[in-house]
């Protein structure tokens, strides 16, 4: 386990290091100058140039990339006082700490993401499950082509039609928004309750199909019809052989959604105006704010891979045969 | 609709009642394609301590209709009509809650391949525990001796230690050893043995036949062995069914059949097997032919279009009518007594050597 741990941590900073290189000399290939956005009107070439020499943007783009990333590990000072480690610098667009930043908006996303995540995986596979034992039958129909409808159904399409039914129509509840949980457990979640739901649509669809089609598979296993021929209730067999078997696909596929998951994030956060991550980048790459770019990016890339590594853990548990090799 | 109310006859008749009665089954699964005659009017019987060898092609129905007498198909897609008794007890149309508990109890099957038939995500010991401990009303701890005792009486070394291992880490011979225990750990009064040495190779073949045997003559079980193996057969079986596209094609003792056949499938099956006596160079005699779709058998006898014999029959007969399996020895075929001693002793029996 230490060294699966090990091995995965390396190519996780491998990974990163690519993400970051792949941003950096992108965001030099947009035919923008981030210095126009604090020139103001009436702009003249030397005001752009000492703009250009503040934000350190006059060196070359390589050693502009070195600077920035061994800020992250060692600190670095600026013009606005010292930076110390992890270092991402100060904003282009208002010279806000973008470290600052990002902890300030990150319980929104995380919140979000990880709520999200569990209504979808509760509900779908929860109605998976049930169709996948009630296969054939008016329940198994009912959910699955119910699945087909709602895997097709886009955050920013659901979302406003929500909001206008729940909140603006009905009054059920409030404006959706973000209160800390460590403040407010209960307005934190009824603050986060339509957003979760919404983000979590598609995904509920999907896990239902796949859990139901992987429960039917699985208990079409031989190994099933075993525990079938020990004289196992349908219970047993259902919750306990076919259901750990059915998991592993599914984990597959949630590591791969992890991304996606964090975009859907995203997506949300503009649909309901709440302050996370995902209105951050967005607004940054608007604004050309380099040293914000990154520091979502990079931010965001960890905890995917983080996760990523977590899943991949899983697997050990779910399945002894992977433990061993 | 004649044929599918004509019995087959019953086996020899006892006086008592034997332990597992199987009368007039059918087993039909509807498919995409159509309706599958899996099982089609088939008839034995089986008493305690005896072992019946049930032989025939992949595809005759031999497996279908052993998870048809613990009750394991599937019954949206699978109709079952016939009999079948266990110990003076009703099987089909069961309750599910009634074949639970028989299951894994008085009734219990070994799987043809060790390593998909166990779980494996349970370790060895959990999976032999468990239906110990359902039927028994056992504590967890209690189920994990009767498991290691298990092993132990299957030949498993290090029983205390093996108990905790996944299947995955057993070998081969020790997986099938460990499906072995798993399904006589109720000490089941009737055991179905489905091909349980396919996967295996020879050395320990021979040692899970002798573990069965041993283990028959400890509890006086009765078996059902499944097996394309005719040499699996001479060894452990009594009684010995023969089976073609979902019917009983000859029954008789083991002795009888392997030493005087009378159906020409069952000459094809013996001619078919190689002989170590013979030559290199001698070809072996496959039975022509391919084994019949059961989605639409053949008409009359089903083994019609593959018998070399039918000429001898005349006519259309063996195409028209379904010959029928008197009761006692005896083989479903148009060819008279005489007509079979005679084919036999002249052209089959010199082929065999």
């Amino acid at each position: 386990m230490l060294r699966f741990l090990f091995r995965r941590s390396l190519g996780a900073i491998v990974i990163l290091l690519l993400i970051s290189a792949f941003t950096f000399f992108l965001f030099f290939a947009a035919p923008k100058d981030p210095a126009l956005l604090s020139c103001g009107k009436n702009c003249t070439p030397d005001a752009i140039a000492l703009i250009h020499k503040n934000l350190g943007l006059d060196k070359p783009i390589p050693v502009q990339y070195w600077d920035f990333m061994s800020g992250i590990v060692t600190g670095r000072d600026f013009a606005q006082g010292p930076c110390p480690a992890p270092c991402f610098g100060y904003s282009f667009a208002n010279g806000d700490p973008v470290w600052d930043t990002i902890i300030d908006r990150f319980p929104t996303t995380i919140s979000l993401t990880i709520g999200g995540a569990a209504v979808f995986l509760t509900v779908g596979l929860g109605t998976g499950m049930i169709a996948a034992w009630k296969q054939g039958k008016l329940v198994d129909k009912v959910f699955s082509s119910a699945s087909l409808v709602l895997s097709s159904m886009q955050i920013y399409f659901i979302g406003p039609i929500v909001l206008a039914l729940l909140v603006y129509n009905l009054e059920i509840l409030g404006q959706p928004k973000y209160v800390n949980f460590t403040d407010n457990p209960a307005a934190w979640f009824m603050g986060l309750l339509i957003p979760w739901c919404v983000l979590s649509v598609i995904f509920t669809a999907q896990y239902t199909r796949m859990a139901r089609s992987s429960m039917i598979e699985q208990l079409a296993e031989e190994h099933v019809r075993t525990a079938r021929a020990k004289g196992m209730t349908r219970g047993t067999v259902f919750f306990r052989y076919a259901w750990r078997g059915s998991l592993i696909p599914i984990v597959t596929i949630f590591g791969i959604d992890l991304g996606s998951l964090f975009g859907g994030a995203m997506i949300t956060e503009q649909t309901f105006a709440l302050p996370g991550l995902g209105t951050l980048a967005v607004k940054s790459v608007r604004d050309t704010d380099l040293p914000m770019v990154m520091g979502v990016m990079l931010f965001a890339a960890a905890f995917i891979v983080l996760f990523n590594i977590i899943v991949d853990a899983c697997y050990a548990f779910i399945d002894p045969r992977v433990r061993l090799s | 609709m004649t044929t599918l109310t004509k019995t087959e006859g019953a086996p020899v008749p006892t006086g008592s009642d034997p332990f597992l009665s199987v009368r007039d089954l059918y087993v039909r699964f509807s498919t995409e394609d159509g309706i599958v005659k899996a099982v089609d009017g088939l008839s034995f019987d089986l008493q305690k301590g005896q072992t019946l060898g049930i032989v025939g092609e992949s595809g005759s129905g031999k497996s279908v209709t052993n998870l048809a007498v613990l009750g394991l198909h599937n019954p949206a897609s699978t109709e079952i009509a016939g009999e079948i008794t266990l110990d003076g007890q009703e099987l089909t149309g069961a309750r599910e809650r009634t074949l639970q508990k028989l299951r894994g109890n008085k009734m219990a099957m070994i799987f043809q391949d060790p390593l998909t038939a166990l779980s494996p995500y349970y370790t060895v010991g959990r999976q032999i525990a468990e239906p110990f401990i359902k039927h028994t009303g056992a504590s967890k701890r209690e189920g994990r001796q009767r498991a290691i005792e298990m092993l132990t009486k299957v030949g498993i070394p290090q029983p205390g230690l093996r108990v905790d291992d996944y299947p995955h880490q057993f070998s081969g011979g020790m997986r099938q050893r460990a499906m072995i225990a798993m399904a006589l750990v109720c000490n089941p009064a009737l055991l179905i043995a489905d091909e349980p040495t396919t996967a295996l190779d020879v050395t320990v073949q021979a040692q899970i036949l002798d573990l069965l045997k041993d283990l028959q003559q400890e509890f006086g079980s009765a078996i059902i062995l499944i097996t394309h193996d005719l040499g699996v057969v001479a060894n452990m079986a009594d009684e010995l069914l023969v089976m073609y596209a979902g019917r009983a094609v000859e029954r008789g003792t083991v002795k009888d059949i392997l030493t005087a056949p009378q159906h020409p499938y069952a000459w094809g099956l013996l001619g078919s097997m190689p002989r170590l006596s013979a030559s290199v160079d001698e070809p072996l005699h496959p039975i022509p032919g391919s084994p019949p779709s059961l989605l639409n058998p053949p008409s009359g006898c089903p083994f019609h279009p593959r018998c070399a014999f039918t000429s001898e029959v005349g006519g259309t007969r063996c195409a028209d009518e379904r010959p029928l399996l008197a009761p006692g020895r005896a083989s479903a075929c148009h060819l008279t007594a005489e007509q079979k001693h005679t084919f036999f002793t002249e052209q089959i029996k010199p082929r065999l050597g």
